[in-house]
């Protein structure tokens, strides 16, 4: 008994060592095809060039391990991607540190939603109507035919969670694109938007990560949905055939930020800057359809890749940018709302 | 003539002098002392990682630090407010230093937070404030004013009860939400309007739900238990290995099997439209029907063995008297046989109900919205909203369910009884 | 097998119960046989039927450095979590059977809580109580909790076995000179020895499939093999799912086997004639 002791306490000390000693550098992004693009595009190439190890992982933006780690004071991942609400919620609670922008880039390189006190923009990307162009024999045109239920039966795909959601509600309702936040920002508009949800709630079906839109619609599972455009762009390389309706997508800015007191402060900005670079980006877009950030990888792009991307002037028409500053005020509340609403 | 040594009187003695029963107890004691202290290490150690830590969480879900640690001075002063009209001048003086402390510190987000559960907008309105500080302000003026000025909603006496209410130590917030109720102005608690009510629903999903699940175990368990102790050893220890092989294999492994069973393209539905019984898949995954039918099948051991057990040592002669005396099989069975087992059965029913109410990995991976039960939403207020109070509330609850459950089971039956097949 | 002067309603009764037990048998085990050939399909859908046979999943599975980091992070949490709880269950086992006190049924009640406290409740539990001491994201915490878990196997299965321990054993062991510390390893242990294993079984099982703690503890250095799994099959369902079911499938027979194995073991040596 005791030399069982004994491994066991040898056992559990060498395990301990090496959560303290040195380590490569932690990269966590959203996963699938978003990561395996930023495996091609930056790890890989970062890794080549500067000999620096990446740990990658990835996640679904729940702020709230980045949240206890920080407290904790030992951050153990030193770059993430995350969305604009989170960045900019996370910053003013100090979770994230502040982005060094002298080691980063030229601020005026990038698009202005891609420059924050903590972070840096990667890319553009929409949430969009997708549909299957093999199952649908009519095309729908916006969310008011996702909520017609007679001209297109079946069933129908959402993130389950409120942000989109309830955007994509008030559009279907006849909100203009410019009066959305508005009206959300009142409790009628909010409860507007669920009552309107409620219509096609039982032929609802929700969908958590972003490769799950593309195999419902390959599989027949629902005929359309709301899909991230970057995975319907990597659906249809394969072979499918997925078509992205972008009247009435809403897009955003994903971003780079390093949890605070991350050892690898240095490593971090390195990494975000080699990240940053235009070539590096025109790999990203070319691999998935995702804008870049970074104006001068804009030019960089083949123009037949470029009209796929939500940066394209065409696609922005009908489009509707993320309020951050929305998101951030009453993201928690309405996402709590939301999910009380979605099992009842 | 009597022997000395056979006169009684006398208590009885060890080698040493020292009376017996003194030292059968002082050596009944060593012995418990002993065995205490190969106990220790298992108690120390598990309430380090399991007991400390629950019960941290079973007081969080009361804890109500926010307000009273960021805006410490007012607080004070708002514990003597008669809750009339507006608090006095130098409650808003309090004010407006506690949130230039606040503000320096980077303690503002966490009151922000906090006070927007009490009132949706009440985030901005904070932190709108707090970027004001410190305040500049001309002689003789009042802060008061400056604070309206700044946003109309300070002279809202409704702002200052949501401060008020929460500027002590504790809240009964969290719990009551968890029950969907709120505190009304005197304090005591009435339900939320039906728009905002969930909890309740969703506890009583997660007593339903788990309800059916074990009546389908007990259904198909109590069958399969009997064939098994039926059956000839020999059969019997062979057909016994398929029902132990799915109690050994990982859930995550089941769970996926059953999205390849049962998906709308998968192999029952595509069997049964390849046969003509239907001409569009049947919706039997992402729904209530694949999470009834993993957690029945992950579960089903858990009646299966102990029933079996139970049956096993019934021995075979009670029925074959009872026919024999005239009685049909049938009745034989339920008359004789079937209340011999009733205990058994119910003992593993009551183990895989506490089981259930905290099932959490089936319904998140094959059910949808309408599936989840308790222990998804303590999960989702920890990671997505990171409301920890909420979900140390809504947990607390649904630990107190089942310890209340496993307390009937181990007067029932005696925790140590636990069968593991 | 009925006799022979069974009426024709018992005959259909008999047969009905029979082919109702092997269709819930069928139940029991069909989704093992079922995801076990999709390892072996060459298509990237986890779909039938199965169009080319290819060992290309297994190529994923052992190839990629998700999977292997992940089949190799299991293969340090559930052993060092077993050695654990293995050793603490089973003293806190010998102790609980060597004597009576007051509050014994509740200590034991409470050491054996662990197997019935919803996992979520220990995973949010264990996570806001470690992050503040940086015991989340590192092996540490991890094996500690998952060794918690699977303590009350332990104390169960081994106290199980001492229940049937005849004392006298110990005593006789005793008079004959042996010091306590020799009685246990001579005499205590071999004979619990099938009861310690088995728990000890239990325990590696437990922490081997468990993911709810994993998913609120483990950093992406920790990641587990249940845990890859859930993300997997959340995410994006492969038939590399179903190379890790197959590998898991084969390896819980090779438990299954030493568990069974043990028990006729054990028994033997209990009913053996002395």
């Amino acid at each position: 008994m005791n030399r069982l002791k004994l491994t066991a306490a040898l056992t559990l000390a060498t395990l301990a060592v090496p959560a303290f000693a040195a380590k490569d550098l932690t990269v966590v992004a959203f996963g699938g095809a978003n990561k395996e693009a930023q495996v091609a595009a930056y790890y890989q190439p970062f890794e080549k060039a500067t000999g620096t190890k990446i740990t990658a992982a990835d996640y679904n933006g729940e702020m709230a391990k980045i949240k206890a780690m920080v407290e904790a004071g030992r951050p153990t991942w030193d770059v993430v991607e995350v969305e604009s609400p989170e960045l900019l919620r996370g910053c003013e609670e100090g979770l994230f540190e502040k982005i060094n922008w002298a080691k980063v880039g030229n601020k005026s390189d990038f698009v202005k939603p891609a420059v924050s006190e903590c972070g840096v923009g990667i890319f553009v990307w929409s949430t969009a109507l997708a549909y299957n162009a093999d199952k649908l024999k009519a095309a729908p045109a916006s969310w008011k035919d996702f909520w017609d239920l007679k001209k297109f039966p079946g069933k129908r795909g959402l993130r389950k969670g409120a942000k989109y959601t309830l955007e994509f509600a008030l559009l279907a309702d006849g909100v203009p694109p410019d009066q959305v936040y508005k009206t959300l920002a009142t409790k009628a508009g909010v409860d507007r938007a669920f009552k309107k949800l409620d219509q096609i709630k039982s032929s609802i079906q929700w969908w958590e990560a972003g490769a799950q839109p593309p195999q419902f619609l390959a599989s027949g599972d629902v005929v359309m949905s709301s899909a991230y455009n970057g995975r319907i762009d990597a659906a249809q390389k394969e072979g499918k055939n997925l078509k992205v309706v972008w009247n009435g997508s809403v897009y955003d800015v994903d971003s780079w930020a390093v949890p605070k007191g991350s050892p690898k402060l240095k490593e971090a900005m390195d990494f975000i800057n080699f990240a940053s670079k235009p070539e590096n980006q025109k790999v990203y877009s070319s691999r998935i359809a995702y804008g870049p950030t970074n104006v001068k990888a804009v030019k960089m792009i083949d123009p037949k890749v470029a009209a796929n991307l939500p940066t394209a002037p065409a696609n922005l028409k009908g489009a509707l940018a993320l309020d951050v500053g929305f998101w951030v005020e009453h993201g928690e509340e309405l996402e709590e709302r939301f999910n009380a609403w979605a099992s009842r | 003539m009597m022997s000395e040594s056979l006169v009684m009187d006398a208590p009885l003695t060890a080698a040493d002098g020292v009376p017996l029963a003194v030292k059968l107890k002082r050596q009944a004691r060593l012995k418990q002392l002993k065995a205490l202290g190969l106990i220790a290490p298992l108690a120390l150690f598990l309430l380090l990682t399991f007991l400390l830590p629950i019960g941290l969480l079973l007081k969080r879900s009361v804890d109500n630090p926010e307000v009273v640690s960021v805006l410490p001075q007012t607080s004070r002063l708002l514990a003597d407010w008669d809750q009339r009209g507006l608090p006095s001048e130098a409650v808003f003086n309090a004010l407006a230093a506690d949130l230039t402390r606040a503000r320096e510190e980077k303690t503002v987000p966490e009151l922000a937070k906090r006070l927007n559960m009490e009132i949706s907008g009440f985030r901005s309105l904070i932190q709108r404030t707090a970027r004001k500080m410190p305040l500049e302000l001309a002689p003789g003026a009042s802060v008061r004013d400056r604070f309206i000025e700044i946003d109309e909603r300070w002279g809202d006496p409704d702002h200052w009860h949501a401060i008020a209410r929460n500027a002590k130590s504790w809240t009964p917030y969290y719990v009551y939400s968890a029950l969907d109720l709120r505190e009304t102005k005197s304090g005591t608690p009435e339900l939320a309007p039906e728009e905002e009510r969930a909890f309740l629903k969703i506890f009583g999903r997660t007593l339903w739900m788990s309800l059916w699940v074990t009546i389908w175990c007990i259904a198909l368990g109590y069958p399969i238990a009997y064939w098994l102790a039926t059956l000839p050893k020999r059969q019997s220890n062979l057909l016994m290995i398929l029902v132990l092989l799915p109690f050994w294999t990982s859930v995550l492994v089941r769970v996926a099997a059953w999205i390849v069973l049962l998906q709308s393209e998968g192999l029952i539905n595509r069997a049964l439209m390849g046969l003509g019984v239907i001409d569009s898949p049947l919706p039997l995954a992402f729904n209530r029907m694949g999470v009834y039918i993993a957690m029945v099948h992950i579960l089903l051991p858990f009646i299966i063995l102990p029933t079996y057990s139970v049956m096993k040592s019934i021995p075979a002669t009670y029925m074959r008297a009872a026919i024999s005396l005239g009685d049909h099989p049938f009745a034989a069975f339920w008359k004789i046989y079937f209340p011999q087992t009733v205990a058994g059965v119910a003992a593993g029913a009551l183990l895989v109900f506490i089981m259930c109410i905290g099932y959490y990995i089936t319904p998140a991976l094959l059910g949808g919205p309408e599936e989840q039960m308790v222990s998804y939403f303590v999960a989702f207020y920890t990671n997505v909203t990171i409301n920890w109070g909420m979900a140390a509330a809504l947990g607390s609850l649904l630990l107190v369910a089942t310890m209340t459950l496993y307390a009937v089971y181990s007067k029932l039956v005696g925790a140590n009884r636990l069968s593991l097949g | 097998m009925l006799p022979n002067y069974a009426s024709p309603i018992e005959h259909i009764w008999y047969w009905t119960f029979r082919l109702l037990c092997v269709l819930i048998l069928i139940f029991l085990v069909s989704p093992l046989l079922v995801i076990a050939p999709l390892s072996f399909s060459a298509d990237s859908f986890l779909l039938y039927p199965i169009h080319h046979f290819s060992l290309r999943w297994y190529e994923t599975f052992f190839g990629n450095g998700e999977w292997l980091n992940a089949l190799k992070n299991s293969f340090i949490v559930a052993p060092a979590a077993t050695v654990l709880a293995t050793a603490l269950g089973t003293l806190a086992a010998v102790g609980l059977t060597s004597a009576h006190f007051p509050g014994k049924g509740v200590l034991m009640s409470i050491l054996i809580s662990p197997m019935v406290v919803p996992v979520v409740i220990v995973g949010v539990g264990a996570y806001l109580f470690m992050a503040p001491m940086g015991l989340t994201g590192n092996y540490l915490g991890l094996i500690m909790v998952h060794a918690a878990l699977g303590v009350p196997f332990v104390v169960i299965t081994v106290s199980a076995t001492l229940r049937g321990f005849n004392v006298n054993l110990m005593k006789a062991s005793a008079s004959l000179g042996a010091p306590p510390l020799m009685t246990f390893r001579r005499v205590v242990l071999p004979l619990i020895a099938p009861g310690v294993i088995s728990g000890a079984l239990f325990a590696f099982a437990t922490s081997f499939d468990e993911v709810v703690v994993t998913l609120f503890l483990a950093g992406p250095e920790q990641v587990t093999l249940p845990r890859q799994m859930f993300a997997g099959i959340k995410e994006n369902i492969s038939p590399a799912i179903a190379a890790a079911a197959t590998v898991l499938i084969l390896f819980s027979i090779v438990l299954l086997l030493t568990l069974e194995w043990l028990r006729g073991r054990s028994e033997r040596i209990r009913t053996a004639k002395v």
